[in-house]
């Protein structure tokens, strides 16, 4: 269903290659997906999926997880659903750092519903609800699950395909909130907004815009404008929800049996 | 060995009734007048083995405790009116995806933030139509501590024999209510399992009913690989656009309820088989009714009470019989709207002489009120 | 001999009166009774008017707010305000510490929360009344809230709550020389 020149294909193809690297199996594994077009996504996948309301996914995949931790829990969302009218619950599901996997393509834009600005589309840009450009500013998506908590942050671009299937691998090994944010085209309407009409002209883009690290501060303000930084950009190992309960758990079992409070 | 009767309060038999029907899995948002059952759930859900959990918003709530009930888990979460209006989307999420949970609304009044700690009983029309598109749900309603305890098993009964969302429309008085109450015994209530499937996982189709009508549903992490998804699907439960699919789909939404009907639908009665005045009433507002209908008695006056302990699907059987049999219908409830009176209005027909007794700013109805609606003034 | 009680002890949120409703309504458990017990209060944890109603029945109770009580526990002006010119059969107690005496044959003040601090804790002038109102009422037995107080607390708060529910009997016995209303 994806149009073309969509990155949706290629993050898709990313992680089922991660999947089948880390051997995952489809009865122990559940994909929980958003509205939006990546959250179409589990209409091709054979693992269990369960596929939500619009910004809700990562709640939900919040309840299987602390049900039954022993899953993999991987959450598709884009940037319209998981962290602009899902901000809220992407923020406390790094905060809990429920040991979920959440894979954000960011295309900019509201793709589905026809190219309204979401809460990353970069200031001045132009999208089927900002055609005098956008006024408001773009949210780092990586920076809020720093900030939040999560035990794992990477960015890659879908240029990047190889470089993302490794980031969305540590991220599917790591314990804990893990972010995946991939940088994704929608030629159809973010590019033919911004200039960029053509689905090779917004994949240059990201090839010449996405720097690592160590090339992004070599750059100087104001050339810095426009490029943004890919590859592991934070990663602790703080326990995660499931293991704290348990240990809570532990610790009233314990109380119980001294006869003592918890 | 003679078990010991205790001081229990509404909020808190709701809780343990809870436990007792196997919920493992409590995920909410703090609201008054419901709080206390988060509060006891924090507590004995980790003890139990189970997981409590404060989630961000009551959209978060509803979301968790239906992806903790995919996982095989039996989940519940409580709420007020506010709460309960942002669960809404997820609820019907619950409704097509046909997942077992409870949730439970201490009913406060409104509109809005309105009187927080006060009690209504004006969200009877919200837990039938509050979501987007055409869905049934089951709605009951306790009037007493006993109550509290006995309907919140039975609603988990519901939830898991028709795999449908089940609401427990409780209001501020029973909730806050304490009462004598001797907690029954494990095994002397039934408690009822979800039908898990049986074919191999290759055939398994989470939304193909069996001859009952309701498809087994399995648990993420079992043999069985399935899909739940919040679009229209067919019963391999993939997205299926096919109207003819869609039709089916809705229509079965209503069907399941439909033909368990008479199973779903409880009342009690109080000296109204033969009554002349019938009082219906359901919540808290039933006790009132029934002081009312005895002092009528006493004064001559033929009056009985049908409590509606289901609210959803509507009582309309035994509504029609009693109702019928009377020449004057009272309907006392907390609201200005007349939720239930209208329903009996519809049962009824417009000729009916229903009589309501409202009250919809934070009080209590009195066995006065209804007296007065009896008497004709 | 009197089997239904209603009784309402109303003040001000954090005086506890709720608690106090339900130590009331364990005791009439324990001898075997039906009870209700409701409140009424505002969205302030502290301050603010707050209610707690108990009924206690041997017959089941059937509407679970109180229309005629009995008995009456008022330790704010306003809650005294609002139960003053009830009829002769209401029997009202009162903090005279906290409100101003008044007369009247079924108005009943003691200096519960005087008492309280003599006690070395303000907190237990609730239970002092309650010592008062059962020995005067004869609503439940003083040894049914000694035994709710001993399983609903332990050590030392146990106590000194049993302590002051003493010092309520003791003090009904010395004024009143122990003859019920």
């Amino acid at each position: 269903m994806w149009c073309p020149g969509c990155g949706n294909g290629i993050v898709l193809g990313a992680m089922l290659r991660a999947f089948e690297e880390l051997e995952y199996e489809l009865h122990n594994t559940v994909v929980v997906t958003g509205i939006g077009c990546w959250g179409k996504a589990d209409d091709y996948l054979l693992t269990n999926a369960l596929h939500t309301t619009h910004g809700r996914a990562l709640a939900f995949a919040t309840g299987i997880k602390a049900a039954n931790p022993r899953l993999h829990v991987v959450v598709l969302m884009g940037d319209g659903d998981g962290i602009t009218i899902g901000g809220n619950h992407f923020i406390h599901a790094a905060r809990r750092n429920m040991d979920l996997t959440a894979i954000v393509v960011n295309n900019y834009n509201y793709g589905m519903t026809g190219g309204q600005c979401s809460g990353t589309t970069p200031a001045d840009s132009y999208t089927s609800t900002t055609l005098y450009g956008n006024p408001e500013r773009e949210l780092d998506i990586c920076r809020l699950a720093e900030v939040a908590g999560a035990n794992y942050v990477a960015r890659g671009t879908v240029y990047h395909g190889w470089e993302l299937q490794q980031l969305i691998k540590e991220a599917l090994n790591k314990k804990g909130f893990a972010l995946v944010e991939a940088v994704s085209p929608c030629p159809t309407h973010f590019g033919s907004h911004n200039g960029m009409r053509e689905p090779v002209e917004m994949l240059n883009h990201l090839k010449e815009k996405a720097v690592t690290m160590d090339a992004y501060r070599q750059l100087k303000e104001p050339e810095r404008d426009g490029y943004f930084v890919i590859g592991k950009l934070a990663e602790r190992d703080a326990p995660d929800f499931s293991t704290n309960y348990e240990r809570m758990r532990g610790r009233i079992a314990g109380a119980r049996k001294e006869g003592e409070p918890a | 060995m003679q078990r010991e009767v205790k001081l229990v309060q509404g909020n808190q038999a709701i809780a343990e009734g809870a436990v007792y029907a196997g919920a493992r899995y409590y995920a909410g948002y703090p609201i008054t007048p419901s709080s206390e059952i988060a509060e006891l759930c924090s507590v004995l859900m980790p003890q139990l083995g189970g997981v409590y959990m404060q989630m961000e918003d009551e959209i978060a709530s509803i979301a968790a405790v239906i992806g903790a009930s995919l996982a095989g888990v039996k989940s519940f979460t409580a709420t007020s009116g506010p709460g309960f209006s942002l669960m809404q989307e997820n609820l019907g999420l619950a409704v097509l995806g046909e997942v077992p949970c409870v949730i439970i609304n201490v009913q406060r009044c409104g509109p809005s933030t309105g009187l927080a700690t006060k009690p209504a009983q004006s969200d009877v029309m919200q837990a039938r139509w509050g979501r987007h598109g055409d869905q049934a749900i089951i709605a009951l309603s306790p009037a007493t501590v006993k109550e509290c305890f006995d309907l919140t098993v039975t609603a988990f009964n519901f939830a898991e024999k028709f795999r449908v969302p089940v609401v427990l429309l409780a209001d501020e008085i029973v909730g806050h209510m304490r009462e004598n109450f001797t907690y029954p015994a494990p095994g002397e209530l039934q408690v009822v399992e979800r039908k898990k499937p049986t074919v191999t996982p290759d055939r398994y189709k989470p939304f193909e009913p069996a001859e009952d009508g309701i498809a087994p549903l399995a648990a993420f992490g079992s043999q069985y690989v399935f899909h739940i998804t919040s679009s229209m699907h067919g019963t391999d439960g993939y997205s299926n656009n096919d109207p003819g699919n869609a039709a089916w789909r809705v229509a079965q939404l209503h069907q399941k309820i439909d033909r368990y009907r008479s199973e779903i639908v409880l009342t009690k009665t109080f000296n109204a088989e033969d009554a002349d005045v019938l009082l219906i009433a359901y919540g808290a507002t039933t006790r009132a009714a029934r002081a009312a209908a005895l002092t009528a008695r006493r004064g001559g006056i033929r009056a009985g009470v049908l409590q509606l302990l289901t609210i959803w699907p509507f009582p309309d059987e035994i509504v029609a019989v009693l109702g019928g049999q009377a020449s004057t219908v009272v309907v006392p409830e907390m609201n200005f709207s007349g939720q239930v009176a209208g329903e009996v209005q519809r049962v009824l027909g417009p000729g009916a002489d229903i009589r309501r007794v409202n009250r919809y700013n934070g009080q209590v109805i009195t066995p006065q009120d209804i007296l007065r609606a009896i008497q004709g003034r | 001999m009197k089997e239904r009680y209603e009784i309402i002890l109303a003040g001000a949120g954090g005086q506890g009166l709720i608690l106090c409703g339900m130590i009331l309504a364990e005791a009439a458990i324990a001898e075997g009774k039906n009870v209700v017990q409701t409140q009424s209060y505002g969205i302030a944890t502290r301050g603010g008017f707050s209610k707690s109603e108990v009924i206690m029945d041997r017959e089941e109770i059937i509407f679970q707010q109180i229309q005629r009580p009995d008995v009456v526990l008022a330790l704010t002006e306003q809650a005294m305000a609002m139960f003053a010119s009830a009829g002769p059969e209401v029997q009202i107690f009162y903090d005279s510490t906290l409100l101003g005496t008044r007369p009247g044959q079924n108005l009943h003040g003691y200096p519960f929360s005087a008492l309280a601090s003599e006690l070395g804790h303000g907190g237990t002038a609730n239970i002092i009344a309650l010592g008062v109102m059962a020995v005067l009422t004869g609503m439940v037995k003083v040894e049914s809230l000694v035994s709710v107080l001993s399983s609903r607390f332990s050590g030392k708060t146990a106590d000194l709550n049993i302590k002051a529910l003493y010092t309520g009997v003791k003090l009904v016995e010395k004024i009143t020389k122990g003859d019920p209303l």
